[in-house]
């Protein structure tokens, strides 16, 4: 097999006295789907801002690629230029029009002409459906509509990766489908995704493999109906169970 | 590959990490020294290598003249500290009030707010130096009994009436920075408009706007010393009648370092504070 996209090896990462993760050793391969399940503090969102480099690593190795980038050495810019995040709480930029959210980095990161860069924007916003919101301010979206163009802004430059943060977490039910199909059809498309979901019955539809995370450890990984269906560890059985009793599944 | 790190146990290679970032940040600590170093050497050879420099450093710069000077200038700046305090314990409470007024909504209140925003628009434009000739002068000249006489009770007035003016717009932005859903959710509770300022509103505001409050009150320090101009003997005057003795101007620049030094520790101050309520509310 082909060296993985992203590969994550002994990763540790303590917030003063506590370790939020604890040797954890991943790998995501091209046109794969991986999701992180597990309980809220498991270390699913710390392990994506590792990954994007956006936290200073306690130990182990972030490997893009093959190429080592938490190494002090590299130019952690450069490395996250090659991914793509969708935060939670969607991080769109207010000051800013949809369109020049979706433009900033092409523009100021890659100096690639406004024009351009509007013409990608343009398309990339038919295609998340939202092409006539163009030079509406994120505040005047719905949820949904926000982080369709947090997605959109994400894929502007093609990243290899794209991280997704419990990107549904913070929307309406009625709201959680839209995104939810537009995910599905990047994963269609053979797009590479790192993401942490509490959607249960999604991750069983798009996951190529599941991890479950708990205390900061990868504690089972596998395909979906393996690792949701029929786990082996004990703790997988009782978060599942917990998530069933919720309706979530 | 580094497998499964143990906790407690650091790897090799993390190690060697943090070796490498250590001795990175000791060379940009070099550079820093370095760097300030030389700035500063330069500065100086310029300024005493240049030609007038024996000359400017005998009439500004006399260690006799500023020894000399320093009682009278002490006790000045005693004056000038009085006033500070006073004056802005004044300013604080009055911008308050007339930032709440200039907030206040709806249609009843226009009379309120046209005078709010009257009043700051005229003592905020107006230079201090005229308003301080106006209220110094021209008050005590209307002859009205219980106006007081006093230099520095009138250049606190007109230091108060100004700077009220610059604290209240500070404060104003300050509330208005306080999402309305904080508003809201103080309504909700069954607070009445005075309570949800009190105790929803104002405190994060103050918080908000605590650099620039600190800001206009070091702003006020240095000009406490314009009270001078009324003939009041602060430090400034004090400074002015050594200098008019001695025809030297060291104790200018002695009443300017006390007040430089006056202004550190409220930067101190401000920078402690912003830290303390950052700290507590868990942001980094």
């Amino acid at each position: 097999m082909s060296e993985p996209v992203l590969s994550v090896r002994g990763l540790v990462k303590r917030y003063g006295e506590r370790t939020v993760l604890d040797g954890v050793d991943l790998d995501v391969r091209e046109h794969e789907v991986v999701v992180l399940i597990g309980s809220s503090g498991s270390g699913k969102s710390t392990l994506l801002r590792c990954v994007d480099l956006l936290e200073e690593l306690d130990d182990g190795q972030v490997l893009l690629d093959g190429r080592d980038v938490s190494d002090p050495r590299v130019d952690a810019d450069v490395a996250r230029r090659a991914m793509g995040v969708v935060f939670q709480a969607f991080n769109l930029f207010p000051h800013m029009s949809v369109l020049d959210n979706v433009t900033l980095a092409s523009r100021v990161v890659h100096g690639v002409p406004r024009e351009q860069a509007e013409r990608r924007a343009r398309e990339l916003l038919t295609r998340v459906g939202l092409a006539e919101h163009a030079t509406a301010y994120p505040d005047r979206l719905s949820g949904g509509q926000q982080q369709r163009v947090a997605i959109a802004r994400a894929l502007a430059h093609e990243p290899r990766l794209l991280l997704l943060d419990e990107i549904t977490s913070a929307l309406d039910p009625e709201l959680v489908g839209e995104v939810l199909a537009l995910v599905r059809e990047l994963a269609g498309q053979g797009r590479t995704i790192l993401m942490a979901t509490h959607e249960m019955g999604f991750a069983r539809q798009v996951a190529d493999r599941v991890c479950f995370l708990d205390g900061g450890k990868l504690v089972e990984s596998g395909p979906p109906e393996q690792v949701l269906g029929d786990p082996v560890h004990e703790r997988t059985r009782q978060f599942l169970r917990r998530v069933i009793d919720a309706g979530r599944l | 590959m580094t497998g499964v790190v143990r906790a407690g146990v650091v790897s090799e290679l993390h190690r060697e990490r943090l070796a490498y970032r250590r001795s990175r940040s000791r060379r940009s600590t070099a550079i820093a020294l370095v760097s300030t170093v030389v700035f500063a050497a330069l500065v100086w050879v310029a300024v005493t290598g240049s030609p007038g420099w024996p000359r400017v450093r005998q009439s500004f710069f006399d260690p006799a003249t500023a020894w000399r000077a320093l009682p009278a200038v002490l006790d000045g700046l005693w004056l000038n500290l009085r006033v500070l305090v006073v004056c802005e314990v004044l300013i604080l409470v009055l911008a308050v009030g007339v930032a709440a007024l200039r907030t206040l909504r709806g249609p009843v209140w226009f009379p309120v707010r046209a005078l709010a925003t009257g009043y700051v628009d005229l003592f905020r434009g107006l230079p201090l130096i005229i308003l301080l000739y106006l209220v110094g002068f021209g008050l005590p000249g209307l002859r009205l009994t219980g106006v007081p006489n006093d230099p520095v009770v009138l250049g606190g007035i007109a230091l108060v009436l100004t700077y009220t003016a610059y604290v209240a717009e500070v404060f104003r932005a300050g509330i208005e920075s306080v999402h309305p859903s904080q508003v809201a959710a103080a309504r909700s509770l069954g607070l009445g408009y005075r309570k949800t300022m009190r105790l929803v509103v104002l405190p994060q505001a103050v918080r908000r706007v605590l650099p620039a409050l600190l800001n206009d009150f070091v702003a006020l320090q240095k000009d406490c010393g314009l009270i001078s101009v009324l003939g009041a003997v602060d430090a400034v005057r004090a400074a002015q009648i050594q200098q008019a003795q001695s025809f030297n101007f060291t104790p200018y620049v002695v009443a300017a370092l006390l007040f430089v030094l006056l202004a550190i520790p409220s930067g101190r101050l401000a920078d402690a504070l912003s830290r303390r309520v950052a700290d507590r509310q868990g942001a980094r």
